[in-house]
């Protein structure tokens, strides 16, 4: 049988294309490196581990005790003595090989002492460490018997759900007014696009700043308007309210489409039969629009578990997942195999979500909603419905808008809550304070990080829809799954992944620290958004404009260069704008990997915040959303004026 | 232009995977073809019967899982399709739409690297070719269907390939326009003597343009012949279904001899010319196109009239005989007598117009 001649031939073919055979081995190294590797890495480093101990009972003090190799050698080395569920112990270091005479247990890392040793009475125990490698999951029991963790855990579920419903409900609330509801005033239309752009534009804590500054306890509202004098926004409610606002503008956008597509026929039928309208809603539009409102809430649900710099800026003492990795890695601990365990946990979750939103809900949503309404829908006029949809939608674009203007009321005001005078004091603290150098570092290293993304992500898309090859799957799978990563998980990965080389081999170790990592952790945190945005572009072009250019003697890089691209340009230039606006304003990565050589606005921003000097980190922020704002314009500018031409726009 | 060269397909067959029962189906079977230099060769079929994975597996788009291609005597399994000497002319156009005729048509030329003055010599050349002169700086969206058409046949056969191979070039166009290009492809076709295989599931469209026709069922060739054989001479009832329409009387040989065969057809005898030598004694099919059978008073075989519409060109009747029914086109009424529904009548024809199968 020679049925697998057509395989052998294309891979034949395939071979006779060296650029696309070193693009597409490239590109799975790079896929392999810095996003497999890192997460392999960390469930590794969970089970996994080089620095572990035994213990063994001994009735002497460790002066007279001596551990012995084969050959009746003392090896061992005192370390330091201590107590473990009122378990006296000394810790004693063996290089060598050792014998134990009564073993207690083997664990991977002297932090779980208390789950190795037994329940105190007993005698002295010695603890010997040793370099040998052991695998245990000790790492998974043991955070899971840690308050601290489980705490985190359920905290940030409890707020992924609150954060996923009122980011949904909201964001179905503007659809349907934007969709359903002729709206009178073209001011609320003008609100409507400014709130869903203000998300893209704004820096992730931005809202947390504001909310401090509004409702806090000098809040601007809350004690000089309400006069309310110990109001307290840190803590669960403040997150939450922050992830909804900023969220539910992505809500809104994907529910926009999704009702657009419904056929309004369908619902004028059921309103000719006799249905009110909030029947043809809860009968018809909504158990249609159900897939896609579980999309939304999935969506909403990996960002708001995935969000660190909110929980960080006004979290409080409320702990989220992302939040306790963090601080387990910096905060003195430095149980790195516990917070590649609670990483693990954080990652499997969003994996999940992410799985469940991908193949199920995305399939039945595009089974319920197929193809484009045949007509316009008769909007609804009903002044009894439109008036409150309009007030309220109103009163939130409001609201959502004076949080971000409040952002450079901050930093001109002279000492917020106390002393309302103008002043460009904070910026002039700004800038004696290294504030130049952080906006050249982020500014350069976003800037570099934005075109390596953008043709990345042009690359991938390419290859994903226009060709076939042993190992497509893989390369969309593991670049649309980057997508699910949270920034901290990430960042926790590359630190175990790269802090001692490739492996822990010393290959790549220079990488470790420079300004090479923080660009390659924005090219990794943006290449799913870019690969998205490319491949529904391309998904619109037919392929046999391709296989036309292929056919007349143009090999795959010729065919990219010559007629895809161009092609795809408007997606090539938002690409490049969106990873340079999500580099710049990046933090849950890259906040555990910049080194002190690098400053970076976002880092400020949570430092100054964090120390309670809202002024500065209100100016960052003003100048920070100043450049982004100035960014999309500009975008805006070229893509008018160099994008795709009218002539391509209408071919497809 | 370089050396004409044919096509040679060696027993190809490309297999698919059937999605829903997993099992591996031939989409083509084992089918052979021998395309001579210069020849005009159309795949004619259903749509599934395999013919557009045959043109694509000769551009290299499908590599075929038995079998071996040539073009010429080279064997072109192996070749990607850039590698391929053969131009295709899309169903889409598949026009770039970032750039205008000129820069259509100029594409493959500067792939080729030759000189401006040599492109431009050539563009003009062939646009003036495909009668498009002057619309060099027309961007692809300013211009008729037709016009799309003319410049992504400009630009396939600007390169001089060769063989230039048609996925169903015309079927976008409207009825018209249709037949005005397919005049067109074959016009350019003959000047310039080049190889091409073209697919279509239009007959009127294989008949009016081919050298020889091939079609093709269920992934293997039915028959290949002139566009005449295929007409007047079908190997099967498929075959004769598929181009034009047929009618079929079921026949029951009697005798045979002396290049004579006398068959019964619903009890009644006919004596018919058997220049292919059928045997007595066997079950056959008579084969009459509906404008090869007359209506009269007299005939061979009597029938009855069930349908009788005025067509403006023809008299269509639709007749019983027997069990069977007739379809007749019977030209320039406007001197006959016309029959109505219900009237008894016979139904005749040519013996050499009818093919026994």
């Amino acid at each position: 049988m020679t049925a697998h001649q057509s395989a052998r031939l294309e891979r034949k073919k395939l071979l006779a294309d060296p650029v696309l055979i070193i693009t597409i081995v490239l590109l799975t190294l790079f896929l392999l490196l810095f996003i497999l590797y890192p997460l392999g890495m960390l469930l590794a480093d969970s089970v996994f581990s080089t620095e572990s101990f035994v213990a063994y009972t001994v009735a002497e003090r460790p002066e007279d005790m001596t551990v012995t190799d084969a050959q009746g050698q003392a090896t061992d080395r005192f370390i330091r003595q201590g107590q473990a569920r009122k378990t006296p112990y000394y810790v004693v270091e063996s290089t060598e090989g050792f014998q134990v005479k009564e073993e207690l247990g083997r664990s991977t890392s002297l932090l779980y002492l208390d789950s190795v040793l037994p329940e105190g009475g007993q005698d002295t125990v010695v603890v010997v460490q040793t370099r040998q490698p052991l695998f245990t999951f000790q790492a998974f029991p043991h955070i899971f018997g840690d308050y601290t963790f489980i705490r985190a855990l359920t905290n940030t579920l409890q707020l992924g759900v609150i954060t996923a419903l009122g980011g949904t409900l909201i964001g179905l609330l503007f659809a349907y007014v934007d969709t359903y509801v002729r709206v009178r005033t073209r001011l609320l239309k003008k609100l409507f696009d400014i709130v869903s752009l203000l998300p893209v534009v704004s820096p992730p804590f931005v809202l947390s700043l504001s909310m401090i500054l509004l409702f806090g306890k000098s809040g601007l509202i809350t004690r000089k308007v309400l006069g309310i004098y110990d109001s307290d926004v840190y803590g669960m409610w403040g997150i939450a309210i922050v992830q909804i606002l900023t969220f539910f503008p992505v809500c809104y956008m994907m529910l926009k489409g999704l009702l657009k597509n419904i056929d309004p026929s369908m619902e004028e039928a059921a309103r000719d039969m006799g249905a009110s309208r909030w029947k043809v809603f809860t009968t018809v539009t909504f158990p249609l629009m159900l897939p896609g409102l579980g999309n939304a809430f999935l969506v909403t649900f990996i960002e708001s578990v995935a969000d660190f710099a909110n929980p960080m800026i006004i979290g409080g003492s409320f702990d989220t997942l992302a939040t306790t990795i963090y601080l387990r890695i910096t905060g003195g601990s430095y149980d790195t195999q516990g917070a590649a365990a609670m990483a693990v946990v954080l990652l499997s979750l969003t994996i999940m979500m992410f799985l469940i939103q991908k193949y199920y809900l995305e399939a039945k949503t595009a089974a319920t909603l197929t193809g484009k309404a045949s007509r316009e829908r008769m909007l609804i006029t009903d002044r009894s419905v439109t008036r409150p949809l309009t007030v309220l939608c109103s009163l939130l674009s409001v609201f959502v808008i004076m949080m971000y203007v409040a952002i450079p009321f901050g930093s001109l005001f002279k000492l917020w809550g106390r002393d309302y005078s103008l002043s460009f004091r904070w910026y002039e603290q700004l800038f004696k304070q290294d504030g130049l150098k952080a906006f050249r570092d982020s500014f350069v290293l976003s800037l570099i990080a934005s075109p390596i993304t953008a043709l990345l992500s042009m690359i991938i898309s390419y290859l994903v829809v226009k060709r076939r090859f042993r190992g497509r799957g893989f390369i969309e799978f593991v670049s649309i799954l980057a997508m699910a990563v949270p920034g901290t998980v990430l960042g926790v990965g590359f630190i175990r992944g790269f802090a001692g080389g490739v492996l822990r081999t010393g290959f790549l170790q220079g990488i470790y620290g420079t300004a090479a990592i923080l660009v390659i952790v924005f090219v990794v945190r943006s290449l799913p958004v870019g690969t998205r945005s490319g491949i529904s572009a391309l998904r619109q072009i037919h392929p046999s404009i391709e296989e036309s250019a292929y056919d007349l003697g143009a090999g795959s890089g010729k065919v990219f260069t010559s007629i895809t691209l161009p092609l795809i340009k408007d997606s090539f230039l938002s690409g490049l704008v969106t990873t340079f606006v999500r580099s710049i304003t990046a933090i849950s990565a890259i906040i555990l990997l910049v080194t002190p050589r690098y400053l970076l606005i976002t880092t400020r921003i949570n430092e100054f915040a964090e120390k309670g000097s809202y002024g500065v980190a209100c100016a960052y922020a003003t100048i920070l959303i100043a450049i982004v704002y100035a960014a999309i314009l500009l975008m805006n500018l070229v893509i008018k004026y160099f994008g795709t031409s009218k002539a391509v726009r209408e071919a497809k | 232009m370089a050396d004409k060269q044919g096509v040679r397909i060696d027993a190809i067959s490309k297999i698919y995977t059937d999605p829903k029962t997993r099992k591996p189906f031939y989409a083509v079977d084992k089918i052979s073809l021998d395309i001579l230099p210069g020849e005009f060769v159309t795949l004619l079929g259903p749509s599934g019967c395999g013919k557009t994975t045959t043109l694509r597996m000769i551009a290299g788009f499908e590599s075929p899982d038995e079998g071996e291609i040539y073009i010429g005597n080279q064997p072109i399994n192996h070749l990607t399709p850039n590698k391929r000497d053969t131009a295709m002319v899309f169903q889409s156009y598949a026009l770039f739409p970032h750039y205008n005729v000129f820069d259509n048509v100029a594409y493959g030329l500067k792939l080729r690297g030759l000189s401006k003055e040599e492109i431009h010599d050539k563009v003009t050349r062939i646009l003036n070719l495909v009668e498009l002169p002057g619309m060099e700086a027309r961007m692809t969206n300013q211009l008729s269907g037709g016009q799309q058409q003319r410049v992504a046949l400009a630009r396939a056969l600007v390169v001089e390939p060769a063989v230039l191979l048609f996925d169903e070039p015309l079927s976008n166009l409207d009825a018209k326009l249709r037949i005005t290009m397919r005049t067109e492809i074959r016009r350019i076709q003959q000047q310039l003597g080049i190889t091409a295989v073209y697919v279509t599931h239009d007959q009127a469209e294989a008949m009016s343009i081919s050298d020889r026709i091939v079609i093709m069922d269920k992934g293997v060739i039915a028959q290949a012949g002139t566009p005449h054989e295929i007409y007047y001479h079908p190997n099967s009832a498929f075959v004769a279904d598929f181009i034009g329409e047929a009618n079929f009387l079921p026949a029951k040989a009697l005798a045979a001899e002396g290049g004579q065969i006398r068959l019964s057809i619903h009890g009644h005898e006919v004596t018919l010319p058997n220049p292919s030598g059928f045997a007595a004694g066997r079950d056959c099919q008579l084969m009459l196109r509906p404008e090869a059978a007359q209506i009269g008073h007299t005939g061979l075989l009597p029938c009855e009239v069930t349908l009788s519409t005025f067509m403006g060109a023809y008299q269509s009747y639709h007749v019983m005989v027997g069990d069977s029914l007739v379809k007749i086109s019977d030209p320039c009424p406007i001197n006959k007598h016309i029959f109505q529904v219900g009237d008894q009548a016979w139904l005749g024809f040519e013996p050499n117009c009818v093919h026994l199968l």
